[in-house]
């Protein structure tokens, strides 16, 4: 494998690779519905000892 | 206790450091090696001390395991005043050279010395001793490995002890922030996998079925930190007997390596991993749920996402690709977003209740690192764009950056965790006393004041004297008038620093007499709900 080889993977397929797999975490972050999910997670480190 | 395995393999360990200080090819590797004989040696001394034969009580596999946490707490608060304390010494050093004490005591080997300490021996215990005890009671499970922990506690004590040692016998790599050499590397290694063991373990057996935010952060601090020691210390040793490497890359390749581990140990150390801290125990010491949890998620995936790619932004008009320093730039400008959405998450985690501002001091102090960790995280992007680059490098502005980072956001979210916990890690009913924590609070943040403000005007018109032009076309300064100018900040700077370290030994005052059990008798800090009483009659 080359230097330009990888150079041109990384910002080509690789870089649209990321940004998808970015994109796709907030998505499901924000996701309808998720915010009762996220309020109970919230809770956790108030309910313990 | 019986300790037979780990007395027998300390001994064959303390053995072979004996062996390494007869056989060392060169005379700081043998001092080196003398050195780490007499601390395993003397470690062991201590296991066979406290060797008892009566049988062990039964360990409840649903109690959390507090023992290294404990330990963490002390070693955390101890290497922050010896850290610190360097700090003012340098300092002074800078103000007044005749203090370099030669060799071994010189800017030098102390300044690296500074460096690691509050970094990883402050810095680092604070990470490990607040990570376990979170991965702990937000898994609902006991930590994982039984002893590992107290592996993973005491090798990391040794690590800071070669590397703090390896520094004043002469014994770099000259890697910011990573200038142990390769043994110690190896060492800190295996530490390090044996702490992604156990804290990965515990969330594996966890019963709490959602993994909270903050280990998320502390997990990414974790890994990491992993990848970038293991490929920035890529290196050949000359012999293996001898303390000197080189590295495996060369010219503006190692250059990046280095910036790549460099910001990303601010990056992961001292930012993902102390928001791990945030997203814990602010909440606790506010007594509500973060903001907004999504946000923190979305930021969680922000900063992993962007903070890998700012490192070059340290390499600006060098010769580094144009097109890597843009990308250091662009990435740094876009990471100002997560951190002030980190940052508000954090602020807001009060909304309701900012009235605990007044009555409690642990919370003033938390308040206090996060709206430093969006200070410093709006200043950095700032000094990551080129033509401000070329006015900030390599001038005291740059420090004034790192310790507005350090002192105030590293330094304060620490402080606070360390006093919510020690009083419940000890079950004592309060702190020693919360008048001091007020002591504290101000003496830290009036010294961050002094030293970043000092800083500005010092960097600022340091690299404006360095780059001022006459008609001719000739500089008008000398190197030497630039450092006769800056005297007068530098002396500043040290009362700074100086009022930082009174307020870490007030700490270790406080600390220390909340773990023996005293409670001063004191005024108690205003009420929350301070209603005056109508007076009835008055018109």
């Amino acid at each position: 494998m080359t230097y330009n080889l990888m150079r041109a993977f990384a910002d080509s397929w690789g870089l649209v690779a990321m940004a998808l797999f970015f994109v796709g975490c907030i998505a499901f972050a924000l996701r309808p519905g998720s915010r009762r999910l996220a309020d109970e997670a919230a809770r956790i480190p108030l309910e313990d000892e | 206790m019986k300790f037979g395995t780990e007395i027998v393999l300390l001994s064959v360990f303390a053995f072979a450091a004996l062996v390494a200080a007869g056989f060392g090819v060169d005379e700081p590797f043998r001092r080196h090696m003398w050195v780490l004989f007499f601390a395993v040696a003397g470690f062991t001394a201590i296991l066979l001390r406290n060797t008892e034969f009566k049988p062990a009580a039964p360990i409840d596999p649903s109690a959390h395991m507090d023992g290294p946490i404990r330990y963490g707490a002390i070693a955390t608060v101890f290497w922050g005043v010896v850290g610190m304390l360097v700090g003012v010494v340098i300092a002074l050093q800078l103000a007044y050279p005749d203090l370099n004490i030669q060799p071994w005591f010189n800017f030098g080997r102390l300044r690296p010395l500074h460096t690691s300490g509050v970094v990883f021996a402050f810095g680092g215990n604070a990470l490990l001793c607040t990570s376990l005890y979170v991965v702990q009671r937000t898994c609902r499970a006991r930590l994982f490995g039984g002893d590992l922990a107290w592996f993973v506690f005491w090798g990391y004590q040794l690590f800071i002890v070669m590397a703090a040692t390896g520094y004043l016998l002469g014994i770099t790599e000259g890697r910011e922030y990573a200038e142990p050499e390769w043994y110690v590397d190896v060492w800190l290694t295996i530490v390090w996998v044996a702490y992604l063991i156990l804290f990965l373990g515990t969330i594996l057996k966890r019963k709490e079925p959602h993994i909270y935010v903050a280990n998320w952060f502390y997990l990414s601090f974790i890994v990491t930190i992993a990848m970038l020691h293991v490929v920035n210390n890529l290196s050949m040793p000359v012999s293996f007997l001898g303390s000197k490497s080189y590295s495996a890359f060369s010219g503006v390749q190692d250059a990046l390596t280095q910036w790549w581990y460099g910001h990303n140990a601010v990056g992961f150390f001292l930012t993902a991993g102390f928001l791990g801290m945030m997203y814990y125990f602010v909440p606790k010491q506010a007594n509500r749920p973060v903001y907004s949890y999504r946000l923190s998620i979305v930021h969680f995936w922000a900063i992993i996402f962007l903070y890998i790619w700012a490192g070059p932004h340290h390499l600006h008009y060098t010769a580094l690709p144009d097109w890597a320093q843009t990308l250091g730039m662009a990435f740094s400008i876009m990471l100002w977003m997560p951190s002030w959405g980190g940052m508000i998450n954090g602020l807001m985690t009060l909304s309701g209740a900012w009235d605990k501002l007044r009555t409690d001091p642990i919370i003033r102090m938390m308040v206090m690192a996060v709206a430093f960790y969006g200070m410093s995280t709006f200043e950095g992007p700032i000094m990551a764009i080129r033509a401000v680059n070329s006015l900030s490098h390599y001038t005291d502005w740059t420090i004034g950056h790192v310790h507005s980072g350090a002192l105030g956001w590293v330094g304060m979210i620490s402080f606070g965790a360390i006093y919510y916990m020690v009083p419940k890690l000890w079950n004592r009913h309060r702190l020693y006393s919360l008048r001091l924590v007020t002591w504290h609070f101000w003496l830290a943040t009036l010294g961050i004041v002094v030293y970043a403000s000092v800083m500005w005007v010092s960097g600022i018109m340091q690299g404006l004297m360095w780059r001022e032009y006459d008609q001719q076309g000739f500089l008008v300064y000398s190197f030497a008038e630039t450092v006769a100018a800056m005297h007068p900040y530098y002396v500043m700077r040290a009362i700074g620093g100086a009022m930082y370290l009174s307020g870490a030994l007030i700490m270790a005052w406080n600390i220390t007499m909340t773990i023996l059990g005293h409670q001063r008798e004191e005024e108690p800090m205003p009420s929350p709900v301070a209603i005056r009483p109508a007076r009835s009659g008055a018109r």
